[in-house]
Order: C-alpha cells, then sequence, then structure tokens
C-alpha cells in the first residue's frame, strides 16, 4: 500500500511529467491563459492518461509479450491511446453537451501529448504491474493537472502585470514556466524510490 | 514468420478497435443538439419574435450558432439573461437597449365597437389568445395573453392597444427563482 502511494507522490511532485520530465508540454502553454479551461483540460486528461495507461498495460503484457512482438509496442500504444480519446470525446459529447462544448478542440489534441504516450512506455520500462500502471498513469495526469491550474492562475495575475515590451506574451510565460520547473526540483529530495 | 503474426495482430487490434469506435458511435449517438435544449427550457416561450428570430427554439440555435448575443430576449429579462451567461459561461450583458426594455406586464386590449372582423390579428397571435371569426368581432382571452405586442402592427383600424396591468393584491406573485440545474 505505502509503495502505491509513493509512486503516487513521486509522479505528481517529484517526477512531475510537465517541470521535471519536460513532456506534454504543448497543452501546458497552450491552453493554461484561462483558469477554467486548464481546469477542464486536467480533467479530461486525468480520464484519458489513467485509461491509456492502463489499457496499453494490457495489451503489451497479453498480446505482446506473448507474441514476442514487443517492437510493435509504440505504434500499438499511439493506436491505443488514440481510440481511447476518440470513446472520451463520444462518450462526454452525448453525457456532458457543455463540457465537450468547452474542451472542443482540446479533446481530440490529448492524442498528441506525448505525456500520454510517455507514461505508456514508461509503464513497461519501469516493469510496473497493473495497479502500478494505473497509480502511475493517474499520479502523471494529476501532476499535469495540478501544474496546469497553478500555471494558469499565475498567467492570468502575469496578464494583469505590467511586463516589459520584449517580454510580453510567450516570453514572459517561457520564463514563469522556468521559474516553476526548478520550485518543483526543490521536491527532488522528498522521496527515495 | 515474425513479420506475418505481427501483421495479423496488428490488423486484428486495428479492426477490433475499429469495431469498438462504430459500436460507440451508435450507441452514444447525440440527437439534436442539447445545448439548444437547455437554451430553450430558459427562454421564456412567448414566442414573440422580439430577437429577431421566428421564435424562442431558432433564437435558441442561433444562440449555439453564434450568431447572436445573449441579450436579445426583453420577456426574459435580466434573470433570462443571468441564467444563459452562466448556462453557455460568457459575459453576462445588459438587454439590448434597442428592444423593449423590460416592463410590467401588458394586455392587450381590443376595442370591440371598432374591429371589422378581419382576423389579421388572430394569424399574429402566437399563443391563440385572440378569439373571432372572419366578419366577427374578435376578442382576447386576458388569461392567454402574453403581452407581445404582435398583434397590434397588423391591425388595419388600430383597434388593439397595450394595456399595462397594475400589480394588486390579486395578481401579485412572487418573481421567478433563478434557474437552477
Amino acid at each position: 500500500m505505502s509503495e502505491y502511494l509513493l509512486i503516487f507522490i513521486s509522479t505528481v511532485l517529484v517526477n512531475n511529467f510537465v517541470l521535471v520530465k519536460f513532456l506534454g508540454l504543448c497543452p501546458f502553454m497552450s491552453v493554461s491563459t484561462k483558469l477554467e479551461t486548464a481546469m477542464g483540460m486536467g480533467l479530461t486528461t486525468t480520464f484519458v492518461l489513467t485509461l491509456s495507461s492502463v489499457s496499453s498495460y494490457l495489451v503489451n503484457e497479453y498480446l505482446l509479450v506473448p507474441l514476442e512482438l514487443e517492437f510493435l509496442r509504440t505504434i500499438t500504444f499511439i493506436l491505443v491511446i488514440a481510440v481511447v480519446v476518440q470513446l472520451t470525446e463520444m462518450i462526454v459529447h452525448k453525457t456532458s453537451p457543455l463540457l465537450y462544448q468547452v474542451l472542443g478542440i482540446f479533446l481530440p489534441l490529448i492524442t498528441t501529448n506525448c505525456a500520454v504516450l510517455g507514461v505508456a512506455l514508461l509503464n513497461i520500462q519501469q516493469k510496473h504491474g497493473f495497479i502500478e500502471s494505473a497509480i502511475y498513469g493517474f499520479g502523471a495526469a494529476v501532476g499535469f493537472s495540478l501544474v496546469l491550474v497553478l500555471f494558469a492562475a499565475l498567467r492570468e495575475r502575469v496578464a494583469q502585470a505590467e511586463v516589459p515590451e520584449v517580454f510580453k506574451g510567450a516570453p514572459i510565460a517561457l520564463i514563469t514556466a522556468g521559474i516553476m520547473s526548478m520550485a518543483f526540483m526543490g521536491f527532488t529530495g522528498l522521496i527515495k524510490l | 514468420m515474425t513479420e506475418i503474426t505481427a501483421i495479423i495482430v496488428f490488423s486484428g487490434l486495428a479492426l477490433l478497435f475499429g469495431l469498438l469506435l462504430g459500436y460507440t458511435a451508435v450507441r452514444f449517438k447525440v440527437e439534436g443538439d442539447p445545448v439548444v435544449d437547455k437554451i430553450d427550457n430558459i427562454l421564456p416561450q412567448q414566442q414573440c419574435g422580439k430577437c429577431g428570430y421566428p421564435g424562442c427554439r431558432p433564437y435558441a440555435q442561433a444562440i449555439v450558432n453564434g450568431e447572436v448575443e445573449i441579450n436579445q430576449c426583453p420577456p426574459g429579462g435580466e434573470v433570462g439573461m443571468l441564467a444563459l451567461a452562466e448556462l453557455l459561461d460568457r459575459e453576462p450583458k445588459s438587454l439590448d437597449t434597442n428592444l423593449a426594455e423590460e416592463q410590467a406586464q401588458l394586455l392587450a386590449v381590443i376595442d370591440e365597437s371598432t374591429c371589422i372582423g378581419c382576423t389579421l390579428c388572430i394569424q399574429a397571435c402566437p399563443v391563440d389568445a385572440i378569439l373571432g371569426a372572419p366578419k366577427q368581432m374578435h376578442t382576447i382571452i386576458a388569461q392567454e395573453c402574453t403581452g407581445c405586442e404582435l398583434c397590434v402592427a397588423p391591425c388595419p383600424v388600430d383597434c388593439i392597444k397595450m394595456v399595462s396591468i397594475p400589480k394588486t393584491v390579486t395578481n401579485w406573485k412572487w418573481s421567478y427563482p433563478s434557474y437552477q440545474y
């Protein structure tokens, strides 16, 4: 049990996918201008990431490994992720049309979020079991959402501030992200796995 | 041998996922546009056409398509606009002042001695609140009238007047609650 908790905390804080592993930076920069969209994006990513982490583990464990087709791993995972995203999109469209409208283009864009593929591949690399994969995926998504929401709040604040002309827009956002990343480096000593 | 297995496995997997997606597409088919229904529920259903659309549902559709602002519905008033803003996550806007502003409940009254029985007002009425027949005197069913003023313009002899109903102890009621959902 404590082992699972360790995996969770270490993926959320210590090995944060965005700020420490530098995966999934595109949505991190592009969807973080408004706090509400950032929350919606975080929520959807959490769902998709957990589901795709588990399903890609299952496909790898029960299909690719027994048939010795490990070299198909990357392309199969891309297929699995695309299907999971498409499924999520259809279900969200039916069950929550407003969330669907808010998320809009971001939902299909999760397909190309490198953090999603990264989690699936790292699961195999670190020889995670079924539950460990689920927790790892969920932790990565929570870390992603946490950082995304924090960053969106910061950017809303920065948008009000008097920023020198040359730093306006993307440059100040990148500097902010860099400082946040340095702050997250401070978690490194928290857990030793 | 491995190559053939790889091709079979990958094609099989793709086929399986394709079937799954196809099934989900049928199972979770979205009929109509649910957002339009939700907006339509908030609108007052007077079908008055003050927004420039032929009724409440076309207006709801136009809002979803992004053709109009959410402040074009005088009967819905401030409360209705705020409910729409909340539902659609848009900035609240005060009602368009070019349109009739929110006002006291109106009632159309036909001056029965002037009425020539042309039925034009009956055709204009969106809620069937006018009773009458060709060459017969028309009258307005007061309980049904929504005060939308659409019958005033078509009348060739100008016999329809809008009167405001003063609030009395008998017709006063609590103001509508803001919409919950």
